[in-house]
């Protein structure tokens, strides 16, 4: 058994909610301190909203505790407002935790940010060593890695420029570039892949893996399960501030996905799921090691298998695309479906999906007669990465991914 | 392997002692000075971003520096000299008046740009950590930039009116030393108070022109009754302008009892300022995020 380098023992926070407010004024504070004279110092009232403990407060997190050993990629997983980034923001001191302790042994770096510090009116070079700095490097460091920081965010040609005139993009690019230089023994990572275009996503990834691989020990936080599938060899499951599961990653991530199937109440509540199931869905064709990343712009197949338990006559089956601000990209219904019991795989032969790289979900719904028999938002996102094809500032990439022809002729009609 | 808690029975090896230890912390505990000197060059860094900020933003720059403190000088010796007659210790008003201004417009600025540093670096707060207390500091030490335009100023005024500086002017960095320690422990306190309370950021117009007013930059302190002076000390600027002006003009008598008063209670500001900023530092987070 490898050194430790993160351990965690009953971490908990607790916030105190009901305040509209974050902060307080001169006035509620004297009105506070008239209407209840001994609950005025700040102690008292800790003490007091203690006591009343679940009314006034409410536990980001309660009673975590891992050890991860020197050298692990550890996966953090859970739903929005599961405690995640609390987690990681103690681990990183930025905020303290109520109860618990944390040892961590060696430099950490924290990255729950792109470009954290960055001025808009100040140049990428000025930017750089204050971002530098912010992280925790020293000025001999930077200047150290300064070729390579900049070449990694390949904005060589606007270092002088101030990051204000920056796409979105570069923004990104520069800012991970320096934090991806940070050389910490410990990293801890929170979703920062989630912006930039699928290239430099990849980019990322790949650099993080290198952190990895040098024996570092990461923690990374993330939505997407296929990253959090590759990278991490193991993974926690936080679930409404509670430790669900940890363990290797793969059985890890199939209970949360399985969990996250939002069929749960439906089900259970009506005939949905009893007579039939989504099982899963991946692209068969073109084949590839990640059968939820497509990487082709041209013919495709997607399949979703289901799992039906009572014959079904004259069904239709539904599916369709939406794109992360949950736009609708497509939709097709098929119908007159007969289907005995067994588990059953619904091929989409489709020409291509000419769509601008990034993250997309299908959803799929199967009906009889009029009812919902089962409807499922697939897990994992499908992600499209291909190369980009359409201008390259991001907020003008639109939607597809289309090449242009294009060319000048004289217009002989006007 | 090693996520599950069973790991920890397999320690047979004797383990380092960990780099960062992260708990509760409860009641006072003062400020870690080897972890401020470690973050040292992010007080440099955010002191130059403060700087380089203000003056790209401003069309004419770092002109401002110089035409402000002016200004109010001119200004300053046509009402308060010229109309009010105000005595000045021997010294042509002009030079009273910015010998005064030198140190006051340090203080005034770094308590005001002090007083909203930690709300206007929310980000960074909410997202890096390092010692709190580097945010208002810096914002102190950026307003020293000003203050040494101002200084080169006051000496092309010295020269101007064929004034030079006594024996005295060796006690100047004492002053100004004095005149840090001030503007820091105010800067702590109000920054760290206006994040619970934002009627602190509301005031602050209000209470540096109060704090002006009793503060001897307009009119020499010999205008107190001799019997107030000790206790007019207890407004540590007090001393400070005092002794810059004595320092730099020889106006005045050399600073006396007052002197002490107002050095003690700058040295007071400063430490609780510290004390008071630290045990607040660890809830910044959850008010400000």
């Amino acid at each position: 058994m490898a050194a430790v380098a993160v351990r965690a023992e009953g971490l908990s926070k607790r916030y105190r909610i009901g305040q509209r407010v974050p902060y307080k004024t001169i006035r509620e504070t004297l009105a506070g301190a008239i209407s209840a004279p001994f609950r005025w110092s700040p102690t008292i009232l800790k003490r007091s909203a203690a006591r009343n403990g679940d009314q006034n407060t409410i536990w980001a997190l309660k009673d975590i505790s891992f050890d991860i050993g020197v050298g692990e990629v550890v996966g953090l997983i859970g739903r929005n407002g599961a405690g995640k980034s609390t987690l990681l923001k103690i681990l990183s001191r930025i905020t303290e935790p109520t109860e618990g302790l944390a040892q961590l042994y060696g430099r950490v770096g924290s990255l729950l940010e792109v470009g954290t510090g960055f001025h808009p009116e100040l140049t990428g070079r000025e930017n750089v060593y204050l971002n530098g700095a912010i992280l925790g490097m020293k000025r001999f460091e930077i200047d150290r890695k300064f070729d390579d920081i900049v070449a990694f965010a390949e904005t060589e040609k606007f270092l002088d420029t101030p990051v204000k005139h920056y796409s979105s993009g570069m923004f990104m690019r520069l800012g991970f570039a320096v934090a991806a230089h940070l050389d910490p023994e410990i990293l801890l990572v929170d979703e920062v892949l989630a912006v930039g275009d699928v290239a430099f996503q990849r980019k990322c990834l790949d650099k993080i893996r290198d952190v990895a691989r040098s024996g570092r020990t990461v923690l990374f936080v993330s939505h997407r399960m296929n990253s959090v599938r590759t990278l991490c060899s193991h993974s926690i499951w936080l679930d409404a501030g509670h430790m669900r599961m940890a363990g290797p990653t793969p059985e890890v991530v199939n209970a949360y996905e399985a969990s996250l199937t939002p069929v749960d109440s439906e089900r259970q509540t009506a005939h949905h799921g009893s007579i039939a199931q989504f099982r899963g869905w991946e692209i068969v064709e073109p084949r590839s090691e990640q059968p939820h990343v497509l990487e082709t712009q041209g013919p495709l197949t997607v399949k979703v298998v289901v799992e039906v338990r009572a014959p079904i006559r004259h069904g239709v089956h539904a599916i369709s695309l939406w794109n992360t601000d949950d736009v609708l990209i497509w939709g097709w219904a098929t119908d007159g479906i007969d289907l005995p019991p067994g588990v059953h795989a619904f091929m989409c032969d489709l020409p291509g999906l000419p769509l601008k790289p990034g993250a997309y979900s299908w959803r799929v719904g199967l009906y009889s007669d009029g009812y919902l028999l089962d409807r499922w938002h697939c897990v994992p996102q499908m992600i499209i990465a291909t190369a980009a094809l359409g201008d390259r500032r991001d907020e003008w990439s639109g939607l597809l991914n289309i090449p242009c022809g294009f060319h000048v002729v004289e217009d002989r009609h006007s | 392997m090693a996520v599950l808690e069973a790991t920890r029975e397999q320690q047979r090896y004797p383990e380092p002692a960990p780099t960062v230890v992260i708990r509760p912390t409860r009641g006072w505990a003062f400020l870690d000075v080897r972890e401020l000197w470690a973050h040292n060059e992010l007080i440099y860094f955010l002191a130059a971003r403060n700087i380089k900020v203000r003056y790209k933003q401003a069309a004419i720059g770092i002109v401002w520096a110089v035409l402000q403190p002016l200004a109010m000088m001119a200004v300053f010796t046509l009402f308060f000299g010229r109309l009010a007659n105000l005595p000045s210790a021997g010294v042509p008003y002009p030079l009273f008046a910015f010998a005064g201004l030198l140190p006051w417009q340090l203080f005034s600025r770094a308590i005001t740009e002090s007083t909203s540093s930690l709300i206007m670096h929310q980000r960074l707060i909410t997202r890096v950590y390092f010692p709190r207390i580097i945010i208002p500091m810096s914002v102190t030490l950026a307003a020293l930039v000003d203050f040494a335009i101002s200084a080169v100023l006051l000496l092309g005024l010295m020269l101007a009116f064929g004034f030079r500086p006594g024996a005295a002017v060796v006690w100047l960095p004492v002053f100004v030393l004095l005149l840090l320690l001030t503007a820091f422990g105010v800067g702590f306190w109000l920054s760290a108070l206006n994040v619970e309370f934002r009627d602190v950021a509301q005031a602050m117009p209000f209470l540096s022109q109060l704090w002006l007013f009793v503060t001897p930059v307009v009119y020499p302190s010999s205008l107190v009754p001799a019997q107030w002076r000790v206790l007019y000390g207890l407004n540590p600027m007090a001393g400070v302008v005092e002794g810059f002006r004595w320092a730099l003009l020889g106006a005045g008598p050399a600073p006396g009892p007052m002197l002490l008063v107002s050095s003690a209670v700058a040295v007071g500001l400063f430490v609780s300022g510290i004390a008071w900023f630290h045990r607040r530092e660890r809830t910044f987070v959850d008010v400000v995020g």
